[in-house]
């Protein structure tokens, strides 16, 4: 590919001084983020996977300038995110959004819909286009949400759809880069599989990336262009999506991989058969 | 045992109703489920949040939160659970009937040796052992665990072990009671996928070597299919659908089910299986 990438990340350290224990505990440097280079294409969706532990949430904090770095570089658009100051920062805050586990922990309970999903432009200073009201409608409307709702509290709220809120207000600065944190973990596997379509169909629209970061392997093969491994603070292996789940180089990817549990193929192409007979029962 | 007691279901659950009182009147969350576990078998027990799933399984245990009712039958292996006093039925929770939950740490307590607190379980419920005895046992059942030096890791304390390691640590309280039957409500959903299957095996194991009955509860389709040779679909305290596992997997007749297969990611399957259309329109009133 010829283009620049939109976020490049190099060789990203993290360092987390941990205190020994007992009275003449020593304290010791514990490396979260060891050597991490990655980047994030226009438009593409880089997957971080890996197991607790692994790095992979503080890697998105780094690149979310949530956390200082111990070494390495973030470039965002051409410029160094760790050295943005100002207007930039604020600028950098705008085209970046995080959307995180637990929607209800992400979202102020005493808030309405409209106060959340127009915060960040309040932060940014920018006008609201149409103002509050109208933008908020639409915004519920684009995530699936009724756009009526839009005085009601987070806690009126189940769960798929505090995380829609989430997502609108993510949208609503018109991000370039969207980290997505574990952000379909929590939800009920029917709910997840809404979100998980909300989340791509956003994307056709919008254009913009994901940085979809994530522990569940086989949601990460249903939304991922590329696939970054991460173990122990480092990135074993990173590639297309077809190859890190068809071919996989390293063996800790391997050994994830072999890990996942599955329905059996065989069930499912039976399952498929049955479903296929019974609809040709209901047309006749 | 008589020829006649081994056909008899380990558990016979019969009109199985939880209630909870409200200012609006009483709020049923399991309700009027009949279902059997034969010896020796698996029961997976799926469902979303709020399906009733985690209640089915206190309501079996007699660890239901205060204020909830219960009605129905419970009968295992011939005995009416629901007509025990609390004392007879605390000599069956943990001796016959063992139970494995989420989160292996607050099951724990952090003040006392993992040895201790195996020990402890077992002579609760057995006369005339010694503590010598009790600890030789709290060793053996880490060793069959698969804990590695467990004569020295059955003096620490459940904050030096890993997750996975708690977790076999309360598998092994159970194992030491040797139940006839173990149910496990959510045991690998905190763990980490390759911990999972580690644990998910170790269960396997533990079935074909003692013969213990397997009451699954869960949320994931992927785990129970790998383990259950029954199941039960679950929503809103109703019993959906249930059969032999391999069934529902392949023939599901509800369309409940059908949904929630679905919409399980699948990893080595066509990419946009989600995109059924039970699950694409993605409307709030759906995700209720």
């Amino acid at each position: 590919m010829s283009t620049e990438p939109l976020l490049r990340a190099r060789n990203l350290v993290k360092e987390f001084t941990v205190h020994g224990g007992g009275l003449l505990g020593r304290s010791a440097k514990f490396r979260a983020v060891d050597d991490v280079s990655l980047d994030v294409r226009s438009g593409e969706t880089l997957a971080l996977v890996g197991e607790s532990g692994s790095g992979k949430s503080t890697t998105a904090r780094l690149i979310a300038r949530l956390i200082d770095t111990t070494s390495g570089s973030v470039e965002f658009a051409g410029r160094e995110v760790h050295a943005l100051t100002g207007k930039a920062l604020h600028a950098y805050r705008g085209e970046v959004q995080v959307v995180f586990q637990d929607p209800y922990s992400s979202l102020n309970p005493k808030h309405t819909v409209e106060r959340i999903v127009t915060a960040p432009l309040v932060y940014q200073k920018r006008p609201v286009p149409g103002g509050a009201r109208a933008f908020t409608r639409e915004l519920m409307e684009r995530v699936g949400l009724d756009p009526d709702h839009s005085a009601r509290f987070p806690a009126q709220f189940s769960g798929g759809q505090a995380q829609r809120i989430g997502i609108a207000r993510a949208l609503a600065v018109s991000p370039k880069l969207i980290i997505a944190d574990e952000a379909v973990s929590a939800l009920d596997v029917s709910v997840q599989a809404q979100v998980i379509n909300l989340l791509r169909r956003l994307q056709d629209e919008e254009g913009f990336s994901y940085l979809f970061i994530a522990h569940d392997l086989a949601v990460v093969r249903q939304i991922a262009t590329r696939v970054a491994v991460m173990n122990e603070g480092r990135i074993v292996e990173t590639g297309d999506r077809d190859q890190v789940f068809g071919a996989p180089r390293d063996p800790y990817t391997r050994k994830l991989l072999a890990a996942v549990p599955r329905i059996r193929p065989e069930w499912d192409a039976a399952r498929r058969r049955n479903e296929a007979a019974r609809r040709k029962r209901q047309e006749a | 045992m008589t020829s006649t007691s081994d056909e008899r279901p380990l558990l016979r659950v019969r009109g199985l109703t939880v209630g909870f009182p409200t200012a609006a009147g009483t709020v049923d969350v399991v309700k009027s489920l009949d279902f059997d576990l034969a010896r020796g078998g698996a029961l997976g027990i799926v469902g979303e949040s709020g399906s009733g799933k985690s209640m089915t399984s206190l309501a079996i245990m007699g660890l239901l939160p205060k204020g909830a009712k219960r009605t129905g039958s419970i009968e295992f292996d011939g005995t009416e659970l629901s007509e025990l006093r609390e004392r007879e039925m605390q000599a069956v929770r943990g001796d016959r009937i063992a139970m494995v939950f989420q989160d292996p740490l607050s099951s724990l307590n952090p003040y006392y040796t993992v040895g201790t607190q195996i020990s402890e379980a077992y002579l609760s419920h057995r006369t005339g052992v010694t503590r010598r005895q009790a600890r030789k046992v709290a060793i053996e059942a880490m060793e069959r665990v698969h804990i590695r030096n467990a004569p020295r890791r059955v003096d620490h304390y459940p904050h030096q072990f890993s997750g996975g390691m708690r977790q076999r640590v309360m598998i092994a309280m159970t194992l030491s009671m040797e139940p006839d039957l173990i149910i496990a409500d959510e045991p690998t959903t905190a763990l980490d996928v390759t911990v999972q299957a580690q644990i998910l095996d170790l269960l396997a194991e533990i079935r074909r070597d003692t013969g213990a009955g397997l009451i699954l509860i869960t949320h994931d389709l992927a785990v129970v299919s790998e383990v259950a040779d029954h199941l039960i679909v679950m929503r809103e305290g109703d019993l959906v659908e249930q059969g032999a596992a391999e069934r529902i997997f392949c023939d599901p007749q509800e369309d409940y089910t059908r949904m929630l297969l679905d919409a399980v990611p699948r990893i080595d399957d066509e990419i946009g299986l989600l995109r059924t259309a039970a699950v694409e329109t993605g409307t709030a009133e759906e995700d209720r």
